[in-house]
């Protein structure tokens, strides 16, 4: 019984995490047609600044519990300067390009930003892990886990409907969805998509960051953290849809639960198992679970 | 003569007077050394590894080791260390140790962590005919599976480490039975976890296995494997794991109550013991894969090199800097047998891999004898302790000596043989 | 560019290689590496000649690759002329069979198609004992009709090498003057007029995706027999990734150029690991970003440009 119930909160656990990643990189797909290959960097980004931040907090020896504050916080910076900065210096210029074309300058953008993060932050592993022990934890049976997970658990949870929210019941919502269903129209009737496509790929980044650092009291952060996750993010998406939030949490669940599945009962299958139901779920919807249907232009 | 012929003659003559000058003027000799230099495993295991090659680069040049091994350099040649990463995958590593021996011309190799990277090489190596020192890698296969003229370990291997936990474990732990394991799934991990469980059961019959779980190497997060172990109800819990993964899974375990629920034993564990200090909970067992750090005996080359490695990086020596002194100073060692006192001579790869062959030598670890693997192999005692945070310190409590003959299956037997036969020792 | 001068050039060029390989011996390892990657991009540009990037060709490469190891290995078959081939066309087989469900997908699809299933390659080599796990397992003493290529003999593997990637461009070459290699600029500019005319675009891509597989399983074998190591690493889409770049700065327009971007690339990345081991990637985003930004078409669209310009009034097939 306890097996199953690991599986269960371990599988609720991992999808949680997936979808805060993932979200930020169907956001940026579905405005701006953008596949950002550099989406694991950013998380890497996030978890690298997270670490400093809180390590040189906890070195001043001042209240413990304020780290969540400034775990959080350098998250938010640090998505807000790196989106920034990538959309305005870079992607700017490359707006009606294709999509393949964008595709390799994210995945340029990934390699970049691999050797930048060792360069800033160097090779050794950062490792803040007081924020994780701090807030106790709580006993299911012979199971433990700790409460610091249920802050992932509802960081997901609030930035999915805080955005569900606001695409369907704000006017600005409105407006970014006039702009995901055709861009062209929306700059003619006075909507500044430019200026929604900065906000839209900032926000994306910024919450790729904020999954980092949630995450980073969790692990040893170090570099290459974020190739690993990048497959596994392009899963989540690709399953649920490109550019589609609740595709991407349907997405979530099911990688998660699937992986918690193969760790638990049938562990050799654990890696293939998460690429077996993305293929699977192409080969049946080949746009995935949730994507809208796309005219085709002749 | 006239002014240029004079000139010519003059420069050729003292060219000619520098000549046996400058040959006195040893050629130095190049080593590769090939470790962890980015990614998980850097930080706890490669830059130590790194840091005390390039100790023994400068105290050996400068003379300052102690006896034998006071002659400069190597034989006289000042050594030069040519550091290569060994990240990046086995493939790699295989297309990096050629570029080492063939593009960058070293004379010989020291290195290697991973057990995959070692397993690879050792072929490579034996092909190119480059003396090859493998100076972590725990994995037994290597010289089980095939013999070697160029390759040696001068450190023991993992079925000492497996076999001393499950000895250390039977002694201190007698009433404990159901046991589990986490270890990572590669060669290394595959086959520590296959000795451990085989010497538990020939040690306790009784014993009742709870769950074997197998993460991928540098996989960083194991809260699912953990779920695993917890509700399995194991009470002992063997692990292998090394590095950022090592570090990872007592930052994940042990706020979960995995190390209060079960003993465990981390034969790995002495890395975890300098940068995790204030994590690692008490009754951890912990091993150093030989007589390391904490566990070293007393004596002039410890003293040395606990000294120097203190004074020039502010941090104990772990053991994987242990074993990196370790194999440099075979090494050294080899290379002036094979010279026989003659200091001029420049031995060939083949005269020192012939004094490698069943060496025996001193290290800050005690005596090592080159005993196993048809004298390829070295073996050495294997000590365990338990975790104990007293006052705030970390200290290890309860140890242990198991001596070489008793961890280590005799020459000529496989390990695995040995093991399931119950251990005997000739 | 006429067949001849075509042929010409590849002599030359095979020439340049061999005595290179000859004269510094301590190169022809890199640089045969470096074939081995140049075969399986060749494929690739194919593919990206009907606008489909294709980030799962490590699959094919990993296929050829522990083929060539498990022939040497459980079969004790190390006979190089036995073992690429054969390699080659079970990669085929399998770029075939997948092909049915891969060409009906484009763009971010088929990429995403193609990376899932090299992964999930990936995640069974990874788990699965029997073929080393992570650590792979080595391939021992390769031979060319019988005498050992690695060791002193090594100039042979080269050689063959050499010889091996001639064949495939000149054969990729001949194809692409084929009406399916024809077709494939046509699906790119617009695939539906393709449809109108009579042509089955999806045909032609499996056709393509096959021939990709194909040369991309070639290059895996070559680069096992040359390395004497494979492990899962071959499949992980930063391999697939890899191939693209090198694609990309050659131009897929041109089959000469991504050969030589493979050379080159080698080259440095050699140089870059051994100076700046943290810094090389770096290097390598910023020029694939710079070319990308500048030069959509790499090195090949610049030799078109010069050429256009020398030959305003030539009647010449495009290259």
């Amino acid at each position: 019984m306890s097996g199953f119930l690991g599986f269960l909160i371990d599988g609720a656990m991992y999808a949680a995490w997936l979808f805060l990643i993932a979200v930020g990189l169907t956001l940026i797909f579905g405005v701006m047609g953008i596949l950002n290959m550099a989406h694991g960097s950013f998380y890497a980004f996030g978890a690298y600044t997270a670490a400093m931040a809180v390590g040189v907090w906890l070195g001043t020896g001042r209240a413990p519990l304020v780290s969540y504050l400034v775990l959080i916080v350098a998250g938010i910076v640090a998505g807000v300067v790196l989106g920034a900065l990538v959309d305005r210096g870079l992607l700017r210029f490359l707006r009606g390009r294709e999509p393949t074309a964008l595709l390799l300058v994210t995945y340029a953008l990934f390699l970049i930003l691999e050797d930048v993060i060792k360069l800033i932050w160097g090779v050794d592993p950062y490792v803040v892990s007081e924020p994780y022990a701090l807030l106790g934890s709580f006993s299911i049976g012979p199971l433990s886990y700790p409460n610091y997970t249920l802050i992932i658990v509802l960081a997901a949870v609030l930035s999915g409907l805080a955005l569900t929210w606001f695409l369907q019941f704000t006017r600005k919502g409105k407006m970014l969805r006039a702009v995901i269903h055709d861009a062209e129209m929306s700059q003619s009737v006075g909507i500044d998509v430019d200026r929604w496509f900065f906000i839209t790929f900032v926000t994306g980044t910024v919450l790729a960051c904020l999954a980092g650092a949630l995450v980073a009291p969790t692990i040893s952060v170090v570099p290459g953290m974020g190739v690993e996750v990048i497959v596994l993010m392009f899963a989540v998406v690709v399953i649920g849809g490109l550019g589609s939030i609740p595709g991407a949490a349907v997405g979530a669940l099911l990688v998660g639960f699937v992986r918690s599945a193969a760790v638990h009962y049938w562990p050799e299958a654990e890696l293939f198992s998460i690429y077996g139901v993305m293929a699977l779920i192409l080969v049946v919807r080949p746009k995935g679970l949730f994507a809208a249907p796309e005219p085709r232009k002749i | 003569m006239t002014l240029p012929l004079r000139a010519l003659f003059l420069s050729l003559s003292v060219l000619a007077l520098g000549g046996p000058a400058s040959a006195q003027e040893a050629k130095p000799i190049k080593i590769g050394i090939v470790t962890f230099l980015s990614g998980a495993a850097a930080g706890p295991f490669g830059i130590p590894a790194r840091n005390a090659a390039e100790l023994f680069a400068a105290e050996a040049n400068a003379g300052k080791l102690p006896a034998p091994y006071s002659t400069k350099g190597l034989g006289g040649r000042p050594v030069e260390l040519v550091v290569i990463d060994e990240a990046g995958g086995t493939t790699k590593q295989v297309s990096e140790y050629r570029n080492l021996v063939e593009q960058q011309g070293v004379d010989l190799v020291a290195g290697y962590i991973s057990s995959g990277d070692c397993l690879a090489v050792a072929p490579v190596a034996e092909e190119l005919k480059k003396i090859t020192l493998l100076f972590d890698c725990g994995t037994p296969r290597i010289f089980e599976d095939t013999n070697y003229t160029y390759v040696f370990r001068p450190v023991g291997h993992a079925v000492m480490d497996n076999v001393g936990a499950a000895l250390y474990a039977a002694d201190t732990k007698p009433n404990l039975k159901k046991y589990a394991g986490i270890n990572q799934n590669y060669a290394w991990g595959q086959d520590s976890w296959h000795d451990f469980e085989f010497a538990f059961k020939a040690l306790k019959p009784d014993a009742q296995l709870a769950t074997s779980q197998m993460p991928k190497l540098g996989a960083g997060q194991y809260n699912a494997e953990i779920s695993a172990i917890l509700s399995s109800g194991a009470e002992i819990v063997h692990s292998s794991f090394w590095g950022g993964d090592l570090e990872a899974l007592i930052l994940q375990g042990a706020p979960r109550n995995l190390f209060k629920n079960a003993t465990v034993i981390l034969t790995a564990g002495e890395t975890a013991t300098h940068r995790q200090a204030g994590q690692l909970p008490d009754g951890t067992i912990i091993g150093a894969r030989g007589p390391n750090g904490v566990f070293a005996p007393d004596n002039p080359h410890n003293t040395w090199f606990r000294h120097s490695f203190e004074a020039k990086y502010k941090a104990a020596p772990s053991y994987p800097a242990y074993h990196m002194i370790q194999t440099l100073l075979a090494a050294k060692a080899a290379y002036e047998k094979a010279q026989g006192g003659d200091a001029a001579k420049v031995p060939s790869g083949d005269e020192v891999a012939e004094a490698l062959t069943g060496l025996t030598f001193e290290g800050p670890s005690g005596p090592v004898k080159m005993n196993l693997g048809k004298g390829h192999q070295a073996t050495q005692e294997v000590v365990y302790g338990t975790a104990k945070t007293e006052s705030g310190k970390l200290t290890i409590v309860d140890v242990r000596r198991y001596p070489a003959e008793k961890v280590n299956p005799p020459e000529g037997v496989k390990a695995e043989d040995w093991i399931k036969k119950g251990l005997k020792t000739q | 560019m006429t067949e001849h001068r075509f042929l010409v050039l590849i002599a030359v060029c095979a020439v340049a290689l061999l005595a290179g390989g000859w004269l510094l011996p301590s190169w022809s390892f890199v640089i045969n590496v470096a074939i081995a990657k140049a075969i399986a991009v060749l494929g690739l540009v194919l593919l990206m000649r009907a606008g489909l990037v294709s980030f799962g060709q490590a699959l094919f490469y990993c296929i050829g690759g522990y083929t060539a190891g498990v022939l040497a290995t459980n079969y004790k078959i190390s006979e190089a002329l036995i073992v690429v081939p054969l390699a080659g066309f079970l990669a085929g087989v399998v770029g075939f069979l997948l092909g049915f469900l891969m060409r009906r997908y484009r763009d971010i699809f088929f990429a995403m198609l193609s990376l899932a299933f090299s992964m999930i390659l990936f995640g069974v080599l990874v788990k699965s004992a029997d073929f080393g796990g992570t650590d792979g397992f080595n391939i021992t003493a390769p031979t060319l009709f019988g005498m050992r290529i690695t060791g002193q003999a090594r100039f042979f593997g080269y050689a063959f090498a050499v010889v091996l990637l001639a064949l495939s461009v000149i054969a990729a070459w001949r194809f692409t003057r084929t009406p399916i290699g024809m077709i494939a600029d046509a699906i790119r500019e617009n695939e539906i007029r393709v449809e109108y005319l009579g042509v089955s675009a999806t045909r032609s891509i499996h056709v393509l995706y096959t021939l990709a597989a194909l040369l991309a399983g070639i290059g895996g074998a070559l680069n096992a027999l040359t390395v004497g190591h494979v492990d899962p690493e071959m499949a992980f889409w930063t391999t697939s990734g890899e191939f693209v770049v090198i694609a990309v700065l050659g131009g897929a327009a041109s089959l000469v150029t991504p050969i030589a971007a493979a050379l080159i690339l080698e080259v440095i990345r050699t140089f870059a690991y051994q100076y700046a081991p943290n810094a090389w990637q770096l290097v390598l985003g910023v020029v694939t970003l710079a070319l990308i930004v500048f030069l959509p078409t790499g090195f090949a669209g610049l030799l078109r440009r010069r050429r256009e310009v020398s030959n305003r009034s030539a009647a010449d097939a495009v290259n």
